[in-house]
């Protein structure tokens, strides 16, 4: 003990540290991420999470989307939208829905992954739907190029080339999903919410899914060659910035040159 | 006889050799000539004096930068597999055109910054262009002996709207290739002859196999070169008519007022050069334009949303999304002798346009008739001593940005949160009524600003000092103006109406008589500035105010 207080003044003292503090940090998290990977994997339902799941359906969801999940005047029936609905909607806080109006907003979710998995065992012990995806198609090891053109076939007319979202009519709107999960946007695909269309097996495969995945997520982490991207939304927040900031900047610069005199 | 044949010494012969060579060469070109007739004109100062200066150097950027880009890029329609290093589009098939694009973008040397240096001083040119535009407009320089100054300048927007047009599309990327598809669109619906012409403008079918390249021959060949032979007619017409100025003692219509060109103006000019190419070059290099990376190349079937053309063809394109397909029960899309005439198309893309170009070009001979002024102007006008002119442009000018705005209805939805439908119904209820709200307001505006003018000249400026006279009485004192400030306030023309005049056969035509009302409402309400009679009287009244400056300053010195 003595030994090491001495040499607490030692040079390398403060990178050895560091490293330490490193190694402890990075371990601990490929720790915890492989944790969820092995979860990630596990989608059975326990009779006892299909029961705590009607017990939280029944006191949050129930409103709307009726007891017994076959809805209502206001809300859907759920019999049949599969866990992944569940999945997407309760677990992007999507649901129970913020308020009435043309599209539910995403909001920071109400319910813990627990809740989550117990709501989408119920729903989905009420009718065969379409499950939780498999980590297999969510590994972003897809074909980015492929994913590209599916995007741009499939998902850009509404969700704009660079996914930086846009509008819909009357008030309804595609979001932008930069910092969407895979698995969410998996789900989205494969149950189509709010108003979106579903794209089955059919129309577009898990592969071709996997792929679309990849890209989104290669193109958010490659961010912006060119530097800052001005919300990526295109000729207007280009056309914006060189009126507001380049001519801005410029007139500013004629009044200092003329300044002098009068 | 002798003289003949020895040589003349030379009257001068300079001391060093640069001198010398210098010598040489004006002998036989006559720079110094030319040197002194410039080096004398006199430049007025002032910053709005400046944009074209900003349009002129953001053009040579541009002749720069692109010249860089032909270096690379390869307009061939042609279908290759990208092989490039951005990996999302790895073996993506696409048009030689677009991999080029992105291989100037990524693997090239400098080439994205020489790409955003291209794109953002194109939008810099059209803007700077249109911001030189008015002020040219609500100054009144348009005025005799600039008429055709301003259709050449006019002829140079329209130009500059062509170039940057014709480069947005040479990258063939999805984004560009849903601009050319309206524009195919828009042709198509010309009756009779619109199909005609896009087949011939495309060689077939839209898109073909021909347009990049032919859009590439204009952009880098016949725009420029017309752009190049339109400047140098204005920059002619410039020194010719000698600049404008604003009104200010000792400045008329026969003088210009203001530092010489040589030798600081001259460098003030050349600095300010490089000051607008470190704008843009700040531009390009941390924030990113046009990436057509994010687009993937054009396709005829995808269309990507937030899909808009660059801003100046942006008001265009807002008065497509405007048109209502059908006006009640009406069909706007007509079947006739089994034609289809595709009205909804037609009239928002050419209309606006046609009416804004028309009354751009047009409004130098409008204002010249209806107000029957011959003279030639070297003063300008400030925009309120002009009343109806500033609301008719104010008027034009929000007509164009609701258009411009509709052009953007769909990102206004999304980062207002409203509804699309509603953004629509609004800008549809703007593009009518927006226009004649600003041009009431504008014209009180400057009615509102001239009146202040004549008060202020009339009883100086307030200055919020209160003081109780010894009877009682309380004042605000007015604070005199000095003589310079003064003649800005009350130095400008005034016109009143003309009534009509009977012609050489001793009649008043309709066409006169119309002249007549249009001058009546140009300058019924006109707000006359301050005679020397007025002023005269108004400071005999006032004697009281200015007997109380002058006690004041004497118990200041008795202090």
């Amino acid at each position: 003990m003595k030994a090491l207080s001495q040499k607490r003044r030692h040079p390398l003292a403060a990178i050895a540290l560091l490293l330490m503090g490193l190694l402890v940090t990075g371990g601990l998290y490929a720790v915890a991420t492989t944790v969820n990977q092995a979860k990630a994997d596990t989608t059975t339902y326990s009779a006892s999470d299909v029961e705590e799941g009607g017990k939280l359906f029944a006191a949050n969801c129930a409103t709307c989307h009726g007891m017994g999940a076959n809805g209502s005047q206001a809300g859907p029936s759920l019999v049949g939208v599969g866990a992944a609905a569940v999945d997407f909607q309760v677990g992007t806080g999507r649901m129970p829905m913020e308020m009435n109006g043309p599209q539910a907003y995403q909001k920071p979710a109400q319910f813990n992954e627990e809740q989550t998995k117990q709501l989408a065992a119920y729903v989905a012990s009420l009718g065969p739907g379409p499950a939780i995806p498999e980590a297999g198609v969510l590994d972003e090891k897809g074909n980015a190029a492929n994913g590209g053109e599916l995007f741009r076939t499939n998902c850009a007319m509404c969700h704009n080339a660079a996914a930086a979202g846009g509008a819909l009519t009357r008030g309804k709107f595609a979001p932008a999903l930069a910092g969407v999960s895979g698995q969410h946007i998996y789900e989205a695909m494969v149950t189509g919410p709010q108003n979106m269309p579903v794209f089955s097996d059919a129309n577009i495969s898990p592969e071709g899914k996997r792929d679309i995945i990849t890209f989104l997520k290669q193109i958010e982490a490659n961010g912006s060659p060119g530097g800052a991207d001005l919300g990526a939304l295109g000729p207007v927040s280009e056309g914006l910035f060189v009126w507001i900031a380049g001519l801005g900047v410029i007139i500013a610069f004629t009044i200092w040159l003329t300044s002098r005199t009068s | 006889m002798s003289s003949s044949l020895t040589p003349d010494a030379p009257a001068f012969v300079a001391k060093t050799s640069g001198g010398r060579i210098t010598d040489f060469v004006d002998q036989r070109v006559g720079g110094s000539g030319i040197l002194r007739e410039f080096g004398r004109k006199v430049f007025p100062d002032h910053w709005s004096f400046m944009f074209g200066e900003v349009a002129l150097y953001s053009f040579v950027i541009l002749l720069l930068s692109g010249t860089f880009l032909t270096f690379f890029f390869d307009p061939s329609m042609a279908e290759t597999h990208y092989a490039g290093s951005y990996t999302p589009l790895t073996n993506v098939e696409m048009s030689v055109a677009y991999s080029s694009s992105l291989n100037i973008s990524f693997d090239v040397r400098g080439g994205m910054f020489m790409r955003q240096v291209h794109h953002w001083s194109a939008l810099l040119f059209v803007a700077s262009v249109s911001v030189h535009m008015l002020r040219v407009f609500f100054t009144g320089a348009f005025r005799k002996p600039r008429e055709l100054n301003w259709v050449v300048g006019s002829v140079l927007l329209i130009l500059s709207m062509a170039a940057g047009f014709t480069g947005y599309s040479l990258p063939d990327d999805l984004l560009s290739g849903n601009g050319l598809r309206i524009i195919d669109g828009v042709i198509k619906s010309i009756p009779v002859i619109g199909t005609y012409t896009s087949f011939f403008l495309f060689g077939g079918e839209f898109p073909g196999t021909m347009i990049i390249s032919r859009l590439y021959t204009l952009h880098i060949l016949l725009v420029p070169a017309l752009i190049l032979l339109m400047i140098v007619m204005h920059l002619f017409m410039v020194v010719v008519h000698k600049h404008t100025q604003y009104p200010g003692p000792g400045r008329n219509d026969g003088n210009v007022v203001g530092y010489p060109l040589g030798p600081v103006y001259a460098a003030k000019a050349g600095g300010f050069f490089f000051i607008v190419f470190g704008v843009v070059a700040i531009m390009a290099a941390f924030f990113t334009i046009n990436p057509i990376w994010n687009y993937g190349p054009y396709d005829p079937s995808p269309v990507s949303a937030g899909t808009q053309p660059d801003w100046y063809i942006g008001f265009v394109d807002g008065a497509l999304r405007l048109m209502p397909g059908t006006i009640g029960d009406w069909k706007v899309e007509q079947v006739w002798f089994g034609h289809m005439f595709t009205f909804n198309v037609l009239l928002p893309a050419l209309v606006p346009a046609g009416i804004l170009f028309t009354v751009m070009f047009a409004y130098p001979w409008i204002e010249r008739w209806i107000t029957k002024d011959n003279r030639e102007h070297h003063v300008l006008d400030r925009p309120r001593n002009a009343p109806t002119r500033t609301a008719i442009g104010m008027a034009g000018f929000v007509w164009y940005c609701v258009m411009w705005a509709a052009a953007g209805s769909d990102l206004i939805a999304t980062h207002f949160h409203v509804a699309l439908n509603d953004v629509t119904y609004w800008l549809r209820a703007l593009f009518f009524i927006g226009p004649v709200i600003a041009f009431i307001v504008t014209k009180r505006v400057a009615l509102a600003l001239q009146r202040k003018d004549r008060e202020i000249a009339l009883h100086g400026r307030e200055t919020g000092r209160i003081v109780r006279l010894p009877h009682g009485e309380f004042i605000e004192v007015h604070a005199p103006l000095d003589e310079y400030k003064r003649y800005k306030l009350i130095g400008f023309e005034s016109p009143v109406p003309l009534p009509a005049v009977p012609n050489e056969h001793g009649v008043v035509d309709r066409k006169e008589k119309r002249r007549a009302k249009l001058s009546r409402w140009f300058f019924e309400d006109r707000v006359a500035p301050a005679t020397p009679a007025e002023l005269e009287a108004a400071h005999g009244h006032h004697g009281a105010h200015e007997a109380v400056e002058a006690a004041e300053s004497q118990k200041t010195l008795s202090h």
